[in-house]
């Protein structure tokens, strides 16, 4: 099985059709996701392969006229039943717990390791919003991260369901309106990937991608200084935000140099999760991501 | 208030053809156009071959359970080839859409969303609903379904949808968050127009319909047995037919209601699942799952049922593992109540949720796997014929082990995580659905085919449809695991990485293999009607049966048995033939009781299409007058009191004596002529010609 896995990985690691897909991962998440699909294939096959060979040769073997042995009453053979449900049993018990050990340790709301640092992710039509609290830095669409420094995503949404999803670096998760869910990942290295939103939500579905730069200790700290001289994201600006339009499209029209804003309202997350709590209903010319939104109708 | 609600001229895709001339909405109009043309023909050729008296007398008003069944196939495969159609211009569209394609994002959403609709529940579920309903009776030696109007309104509830998304493609457009419907995308904040009320007035009557047809299945099958048909003598196909009927009952409830709630949260501006006042569209997932797994089973049961009849029939032996199966089977129709949470593992619960769901998804594989083992065993130590049901099996076999390894894989969250909402999944649901539930399908329908008509499909074009069927799999979903596993989202309008292409293109191209399928699938009907005479098997048993439906002249009378059969085994059919004792001359005949010809379930389409099409349209007036139509209809039919035809003994006697005269002048032949013109339906052993 050992020799499987590592033929399988060099197979993958082979083609760079895979370059963006979790099979070429730059961190341990997606690692482990993939060492874990390897296994959980080499064990399936035990219950696969039997079938394939199988049918091929009773199919030619039995074929009516070949005149090989006949045993129309054969209905019932115990040690045949024992196999038959006793293997996938057996083959299931392991799964099982692989299954269960592997949640567990993969569980997106787990920290990979002390004092992560902090995003905020606020879904919206059609783009993500990043948001780095402690950092005082806003990107919308690139999502910088340093590299061998844990990082605990906080997600949201601004509009209709979506889910996160940056496939070298982990799974992905559900972000909805008035409720948060958390990602942790990591990259092992200095890297590229791309990102995006899984959950259809609209005509501009297919441009809700972003880049995710994992950079070393220098790069990270330009990257967040420079957010310094960058226009401020506050309630106007980031009601622009919820209109619908890509990244792109939110950066032209707030006239900014790159993805960064300088975040000058620390507390927008909160504020984005808890507008869908105070017991007011929402019209739709208010509602971000709605076709018939209108930022200046609000107060 | 508008006499015609929001209806208007520009809610045509001609109209928007003419104001935007382009390869999108020339695609639209075109569509449009083929379900207008196809309707004028039905009706042109209808007059033509003078056709109304007998479609309205044989067939709409009847209340046979075969003509019922007939009618739901039918209606499967007109959808099947909108759906396949609709398939392939996605594949087309999306082996160009490298930064774009041909197709708006509006109309390709559109595409998948009615895709993924028709092909659940107005093809297999009708497909699957349409075999039951000509099958079972026959096995169990009853003379109808329990209740044979309400199959009527079944079909009648299943038929109002499909017309209604039909007349979407003309009128107005469908809704574009996918078969699964997700508010609050799919609520009025976001889809204001009329789409998503098409997808809810389509998906209602048709999840009445199921739930109907459940009542109707199980009730048949507890209450109509032949006498000594006991639970464990009944075929497999007429056990598979039970669970399924058991879960449509409780899962078919969750989508009407689901469904019913998103109308009122779009019409009534209720907040079930809105972003405001404490909707929540986690709610919206769970109920719309708690139908939508165990649905999966609902269908592909029944294709297990016909895996289980064409293993044993075509192998010359009984089937293997009879209690296995039995077991199985009703251990999946249990456990798919508990695995629904595993469509979305990726939703925010705490692991211990997920691993919960995710062992009960795995646990599935047992039983499954055992059946296509029990399978195998029932081959080995046959003599097996390479007919068109068995070609079927032979790439069910290879290709669902397949989906069972992906449907294992999705079952651990941790790899679900990567994979979910790509096309990885795309591929695993189209690998269990093609290969399980439409092969299934396709194979029963050839099987049973001979026995509502009389005459057997044509094995050569019978073989190259099934070919190009397991072909044209093959080539369109396995490159899709690929895409997947790169990171490709489904869904998508459009992509910016070439490094999909080359398996795009190798999609795209299956695709083309598949509609080559679907075209060779009709010719072998068109094929086998113009050859019907050298086809004809009159004498009702064309395959060497084992069960009781075989015992009975092609095409089998309206009244199925001349004498209900007293049942002493399994298999009971072919234990006769061995024993030298099949035919056995009836000494006394009785008069039959049988259902009248009613206009019940017509009126029911009728009226349900009429409700719909206003409420999508917001016509109140025609609202209010189609379903108050409704409600008199069944009020009035609740005080017709002549609802039943009595066929004489005389007449039973003289049909029934002429078969067998025409049996005992027959000498039968073996299984080597069994795909000849010598074939009349008579099974003759192999040691009795030598």
């Amino acid at each position: 099985m050992r020799r499987l896995s590592v033929l399988t990985i060099l197979l993958i690691a082979a083609s760079p059709a895979f370059s963006q897909g979790f099979l070429t991962p730059l961190g341990p998440v997606a690692e482990d996701q993939r060492a874990h699909l390897i296994r959980v294939t080499a064990v399936t096959m035990i219950a696969i392969v039997p079938v394939l060979i199988g049918v091929p040769l009773i199919l030619w073997r039995y074929r009516r006229g070949r005149g090989a042995a006949y045993r129309p009453g054969f209905e019932f053979s115990l040690p045949l039943e024992i196999t038959m449900w006793g293997v996938p049993t057996a083959i299931i018990i392991v799964l099982g717990g692989w299954l269960w050990q592997s949640t567990h340790k993969l569980d997106p709301y787990r920290p990979l390791g002390p004092d992560p640092l902090q995003v905020q992710v606020i879904g919206l039509n059609w783009k993500w919003l990043f948001l780095y609290p402690d950092q005082n830095v806003a990107s919308i669409g690139t999502l910088v991260i340093p590299e061998g420094q844990p990082v605990q995503l906080k997600l949201t949404t601004d509009t209709v369901m979506q889910s996160f999803m940056v496939p070298a670096l982990a799974g992905q998760i559900y972000a909805m309106p008035g409720m948060v869910t958390d990602l942790n990942l990591m990259a092992n290295a200095e890297g590229e990937a791309t990102g995006r939103n899984t959950q259809f939500n609209g005509v501009g579905f297919a441009d809700q991608s972003i880049a995710v730069r994992a950079v070393d200790d220098a790069g990270w700290q330009a990257w967040v200084e420079g957010a310094g001289n960058a226009p401020a994201l506050d309630s106007a600006s980031y009601a622009q935000l919820g209109r619908r339009g890509s990244a792109s499209d939110a950066a032209s029209a707030l006239d900014l140099p790159d993805s960064r804003m300088r975040l000058s309202e620390p507390d927008l997350f909160h504020q984005v999760v808890s507008s869908y709590h105070d017991g007011q209903p929402i019209a739709p010319d208010q509602q971000p991501g709605a076709p018939g939104y209108q930022p200046e109708a609000m107060k | 208030m508008k006499l015609l609600g929001n209806l208007n001229w520009d809610v045509t895709p001609f109209s928007d053809a003419i104001n935007d001339p382009s390869t999108n909405t020339f695609v639209a109009a075109g569509a449009a156009s083929l379900v207008i043309i196809g309707a004028v023909s039905v009706l042109i050729l209808l007059t033509w071959f003078r056709l109304w008296r007998p479609l309205w007398r044989d067939w709409l008003t009847s209340a046979d359970h075969k003509r019922i069944g007939v009618m739901y196939i039918v209606l499967a495969l007109v959808m099947l080839a909108r759906g396949v159609a609709e398939g392939a211009v996605m594949r087309g569209h999306q082996a160009m859409a490298l930064n774009g394609g041909p197709l708006s994002a509006d109309h390709f959403s559109e595409l998948f969303s009615t895709h993924g609709t028709i092909m659940i529940l107005f093809v297999a579920m009708p497909l699957v609903t349409g075999l039951i309903n000509i099958v079972v009776p026959l096995q169990i030696g009853a003379r109808d379904m329990a209740f044979p109007v309400m199959n009527q309104v079944s079909l009648g509830l299943t038929a109002a949808g499909a017309a209604l998304i039909m007349v979407s493609l003309v009128i107005g457009r469908f809704e574009t968050g996918g078969w699964t419907a997700y508010p609050p995308y799919t609520g009025k904040v976001f889809s204001p127009g009329e789409g998503p009320d098409y997808w809810i007035w389509s998906v209602v009557p048709a999840g009445l319909g199921s739930m109907l047809s459940g009542i109707n299945f199980a009730v048949t099958i507890y209450k109509c047995r032949a006498p000594g048909m006991t639970y464990m003598r009944m075929p497999l196909f007429t056990w598979t037919a039970l669970c399924t009927a058991i879960m449509m009952i409780y899962a078919m409830p969750p989508v009407t209601v689901s469904s019913l709630m998103l109308a009122l949260d779009r019409y009534a501006g209720f907040h079930f699942f809105s972003n405001d006042l404490g909707g929540n569209m986690m709610n919206y997932a769970n109920i719309f799952w708690m139908f939508g797994h165990p649905e999966v089973y609902i269908l592909v049961l029944p294709a297990y049922g016909v895996w289980s009849e064409v293993a044993a029939t075509f192998s010359a032996k009984q089937l293997y593992g009879y209690v296995s199966l039995v077991t199985a089977t009703m251990s999946i129709a249990v456990i798919s109540f508990t695995v629904w949470l595993h469509h979305f593992f990726t939703m925010g619960q705490s692991a211990s949720v997920n691993i919960a769901f995710g062992i009960a998804t795995m646990i599935i594989a047992v039983p499954t796997g055992v059946k296509v083992y029990d399978w195998m065993a029932t081959l080995w130590r046959g003599r097996i014929r390479m007919t068109v049901p068995v070609i079927y099996l032979t790439g069910f076999f290879i290709l669902f082990v397949i989906g069972g390894l992906t449907g294992v894989i999705l079952a651990n969250p941790t790899i679900d995580y990567q994979v979910h909402n790509t096309l990885f999944l795309v591929a695993h649901f189209h690998n269990v659905l093609i290969p399980g539930v439409l092969f299934g399908m396709l194979a029963g329908i050839h099987y049973w085919f001979p026995k509502v008509f009389g005459f057997r499909l044509d094995e050569t074009w019978g073989a190259r449809a099934a070919g190009l069927w397991v072909v044209g799999f093959c080539l369109t979903f396995l490159p899709l695991y690929v895409l997947g596993l790169m990171g490709m989202p489904r869904r998508s309008p459009s992509f910016t990485d070439p490094a999909y292409l080359p398996m795009e293109y190798l999609a795209a191209f299956g695709a083309v293999v598949i509609l080559g399928a679907l075209a060779a699938t009709f010719t072998t009907y068109i094929v086998s009607i113009r050859h019907r005479k050298w086809l004809a098997v009159p004498l009702g048993d064309p395959w060497d049966g084992r069960t009781l439906e075989w015992a009975t002249p092609a095409p089998v009378p309206e009244w199925n048995f001349a004498v209900i059969p007293e049942v002493s085994s399994r298999d009971a059919f072919a234990l006769e033939k061995e024993g030298g004792t099949p035919y056995a001359p009836v000494s006394r005949y009785a008069d039959i009781t049988l259902p009248r010809r009613t206009t019940m379930g017509l009126t029911v389409c009728v009226a349900t299409t009429g409700t719909g099409f206003a409420l999508v349209w917001h016509i109140w007036w025609l609202v209010i007058l189609c379903f108050t139509g409704l409600l008199l209809t069944m009020i009035a039919r609740a005080f017709a009191t002549n609802t039943e035809q009595i066929i004489p003994a005389a007449e039973v006697a003289r049909q029934h004596r002429r078969w067998l005269d025409a049996i005992a002048q027959n000498t039968g032949i073996t299984r080597d002529a069994e795909c000849t013109s010598a074939n009349r339906g008579l099974a003759a052993p192999d040691e009795v010609i030598r």
